[in-house]
């Protein structure tokens, strides 16, 4: 294994220093009259206070008509003025000042998609909820009039109001069962709003008969009010994925890469990199990431693609070569021509895996899902016996009827299909307090069944960013002039050297040696920092890197002293606590890496990891999980790297840390923040305990159900009875649910105030509140 | 019974209007930003106009702003 002594540090070309005029008109949405306005996720909003901050700081901008800043998803709509000329660019300029990061922002076409849905919802649960109290309005004087004197007129015209309210109501708050139940059906296959549909419909149908014929009894409260409950707890379960949503378009905003490209008559300009199309050049400058696929027109360059595949020795590319987006420029200057960009970008065998590994996981058949599919047939087997049974009993085809439509309305899975989301809902808060962002509805339920627990190591088990490793053994004098050094450079290892020393304060003249290193005179001693080659002490490096094969070398001098730095991509500070905890909850844990055998040994037994895999290609990494898979085991893989996504995608359920690539984590679950490890341990202990309350409510629905459905063979279930039965075992539901608050207790209290953004966690807090209230 | 002609129109008005205010308030964007709107209601920016002289202190209390 060669030993990893790099060219240190960097130049950047002078003439690529000069400051480089940004283009945000991407970005810019005009509307009809001529006003330009514009998004920005904003960073470090913690308290009511920066609202009136950072909106009348905007407002006193010139040419700008308005600013609102949304303060739950953290995002500020700045509008200007017709006649005046957008000026983004001082918009950042007067945040920055004020002390928030924020970056230009577009919502994506899902979020889009995922607001509409929401509002939809909520139109159609005000709907059922005006509907409903209004029709219960008019049944409790029927039911009370009932046992008194009220006279059949009244009865009938309230029943009329009744059906007059009840009937809109329902076509257009049911709107979104119908259509599930539709889908499903079309597909030959039965979800939870088959049964729902066909209640609510059958409910309404014999309700206005009954109202007809001048019955007693009509069902309109029973029909709607069902439709309501299950309209709440389909509004919660979207919320929730909704947060997750705009969280993590904020965090992609955050992320979002921009790019410096070369226009035709040879100005430099900063547009973001969705801007950048094939075929447009592109100037990479070290210390910065690839926005695009490209070849390389000219430079040379050490890049480190370890967030690509996961091997964390730079690689030289020269004239022709390739650079993927997403790689780190260590030093040198390319120019790049873009052969891909946006989604485009990722290397073509990944993305074949990845189509492969989705259809795969698309198998997966929800928990809610497969109690329904075992339900329904039950529930409707049920109905026409109790029918064909009270017609051979010599009821009359009226009475048994009634009889089997009280049974359907009954077992309306009115608590089963509160069961599996109430609980998600709530979990999924407890989770965020945790650092967890849940993905998709159903991860609870796949990381409930796991048993084995495989990690990437790159950016996984290690910190993203390299780090400093053992400031001990280095002279304090030599640490701090190395420090001060390493601030005058871009090179990525020589901001880790800054960063283990905040308080260096920067060297005037350092000049720079391409390709060497860095040196300055301090006090009349010249000083050095740079390749051990550069400051002369190769014997004390080629010594230090027998030792320490997975570090990458940096050599410091000052006058005749020297020393060598060693700097690795460290553990996460709490990774061995984490998988020894994994451990002791009987779960196996492997280690995947795409990374040489040599940095990976290390990582592996210091975690006392005893199954690991070195230098896996993508679909190496598939095998591996497949053939645990064939076992029998469930696999949770945990990774990062572009190289992961497939693997992700194909395992059966995923986590990624936020530091991820684009691609990787929208494949994963779930996504968690901070520099640590435990949300992992927090999110496994939240999801068994989710799936033991998921199925106690489940347990529970069925119960209600067993005692509800022989009543209502019998024929003793009376409309007031069944509106009392289904309420009741909602609420039971709802409340159960809550108990999910508790899981995360642990994982919630290990997180440190750094971890997550403190807007993160306080919203997470108060979801839970609210979904109790 | 006739008390019904015009008890039950007068409840279902109010029912409808209620649910033609929540429709509104939805529509107009009042559900976009929950958690804004609980703390803004604390903002005293509203406070500017009426006490125009000293701006620096506060227009409640006469002291200084902090």
């Amino acid at each position: 294994m060669g030993t990893q002594v790099l060219p240190f540090p960097a130049t950047a070309a002078p003439a690529a220093a000069a400051p480089v005029a940004q283009d945000y008109s991407l970005f810019l949405r005009r509307d009809p009259s001529g006003q330009a306005e514009m998004a920005f996720a904003v960073e470090g909003i913690d308290c009511a206070a920066c609202i009136d901050e950072i909106e009348d700081g905007c407002e006193a901008l010139p040419g700008i008509a308005r600013a609102r800043l949304n303060y739950t998803t953290h995002r500020l709509t700045i509008g200007w003025d017709a006649q005046a000329e957008p000026a983004p660019a001082r918009v950042l300029e007067a945040l920055a000042k004020a002390g928030y990061r924020a970056w230009p922002f577009e919502a994506d076409r899902l979020e889009e998609i995922d607001n509409a849905t929401a509002r939809h919802l909520l139109r159609c649960l005000g709907v059922a909820g005006f509907a409903a109290m209004n029709i219960m309005l008019l049944s409790v004087s029927v039911w009370s009039g009932n046992v008194t004197d009220i006279t059949p007129e009244t009865r009938d015209f309230f029943h009329w109001l009744s059906a007059l309210i009840a009937l809109p109501a329902a076509a257009y708050a049911g709107q979104p069962f119908f259509q599930s139940a539709l889908r499903a059906l079309k597909a030959r296959s039965l979800n939870m709003d088959v049964p729902i549909t066909l209640g609510v419909l059958l409910a309404l149908s014999v309700s206005v008969f009954e109202t007809l014929h001048h019955a007693e009894h009509a069902y309109f409260d029973s029909a709607v009010m069902l439709l309501f409950f299950l309209l709440a707890g389909r509004y919660l379960d979207h919320a929730m994925r909704r947060r997750t949503r705009a969280e993590a378009g904020n965090l992609a905003a955050l992320k979002a890469v921009s790019a410096n490209r070369i226009e035709p008559d040879g100005r430099l300009v900063t547009v973001p990199a969705a801007a950048v199309k094939p075929g447009d050049e592109v100037m990479l400058r070290a210390g910065e990431r690839a926005p695009v696929d490209g070849i390389v027109l000219s430079g040379t360059a050490a890049v480190d693609e370890s967030l690509v595949t996961g091997e964390t020795l730079p690689r030289a590319v020269g004239v022709g070569g390739m650079v993927h987006a997403g790689s780190l420029i260590h030093d040198g200057v390319l120019r790049l021509r873009t052969t891909a960009a946006g989604e485009d970008t990722f290397l073509d065998e990944i993305e074949r895996l990845l189509d492969k590994a989705s259809t795969a996981r698309g198998r997966y058949i929800r928990l809610a899902d497969r109690a329904a599919r075992l339900y329904a047939p039950m529930v409707h087997t049920t109905a026409l016996l109790a029918l064909v049974g009270w017609l051979i009993a010599g009821a009359s085809l009226h009475q048994a009827v009634l009889i089997a439509v009280a049974v359907l309305i009954i077992t309306c899975p009115c608590a089963l299909a509160l069961a599996v989301p109430a609980v998600q809902v709530v979990a999924a808060g407890t989770l965020m307090r945790a650092g967890v962002l849940i993905n998709s509805g159903d991860t609870f339920e796949r990381l409930a069944e796991i048993d084995t627990v495989a990690f990437d190591k790159t950016g996984t088990l290690t910190l993203p960013e390299p780090s400093l490793s053992d400031t001990s053994a280095v002279p304090a004098p030599l640490l701090a002039v190395a420090a001060r050094l390493a601030l005058a450079s871009t090179h990525p290892l020589a901001r880790a050297i800054a960063a283990a020393h905040p308080q260096a304060r920067p060297l005037d003249n350092v000049r720079e040696v391409p390709g060497a290193g860095v040196e300055a005179e301090i006090d009349g001693v010249s000083a050095r920092l740079g390749s051990p080659a550069f400051c002369g002490c190769e014997a004390l490096a080629t010594a230090r890197a027998e030792a320490a094969p997975d570090a990458s070398l940096v050599a410091v001098r000052l006058g005749e002293a020297c020393a060598v730095l060693e700097i690795r991509q460290a553990l996460r500070s709490d990774a061995r606590a984490v998988i020894g905890e994994l451990r002791d909850a009987g779960l196996k844990v492997v280690l995947l890496s795409g990374d040489r055998r040599a940095a990976v040994a290390p990582v592996a037994a210091q975690l006392g990891i005893k199954e690991w895999w070195a230098q896996m290609r993508p679909g190496d990494k598939i095998a591996v999980l497949e053939s645990l898979d064939a076992k029998g085991h469930g696999v949770l893989m945990v990774g990062d790297g572009i190289n992961d996504a497939p693997s992700l995608a194909s395992a059966h359920v995923s986590l990624s840390p936020i530091s991820a690539a684009d691609v990787t984590r929208a494949q994963a679950d779930a996504v968690f923040l901070g520099e640590k490890l435990a949300p992992v341990a927090a999110a496994l202990n939240v999801a068994r305990q989710a799936r033991h309350l998921m199925r106690q409510n489940l347990m529970i629905a069925v119960i209600y159900n067993l005692i509800a459905v022989p009543l209502a063979v019998a024929g003793y279930v009376t409309p007031l009875v069944a509106a009392l039965a289904m309420s009741g075992s909602s609420i039971i539901v709802t409340l159960n649910a809550l108990r999910a608050r508790q899981g995360g207790g642990a994982g919630g209290t290990q997180m440190d105030a750094t971890a997550a953004p403190a807007g993160v966690k306080a919203r997470g807090a108060r979801q839970g509140g609210r979904v109790a209230a | 019974m006739s008390v019904l002609l015009y008890l039950v129109p007068a409840a279902l008005s109010l029912g409808l209007l209620g649910l033609v205010a929540f429709l509104w308030s939805l529509r107009s964007g009042q559900y976009d930003d929950i958690e804004g709107a609980a703390v803004r209601v604390l903002s005293d920016d509203d406070l500017r106009e009426t006490a125009p002289a000293r701006p620096d202190r506060n227009a409640l209390t006469g002291e200084p702003r902090a």
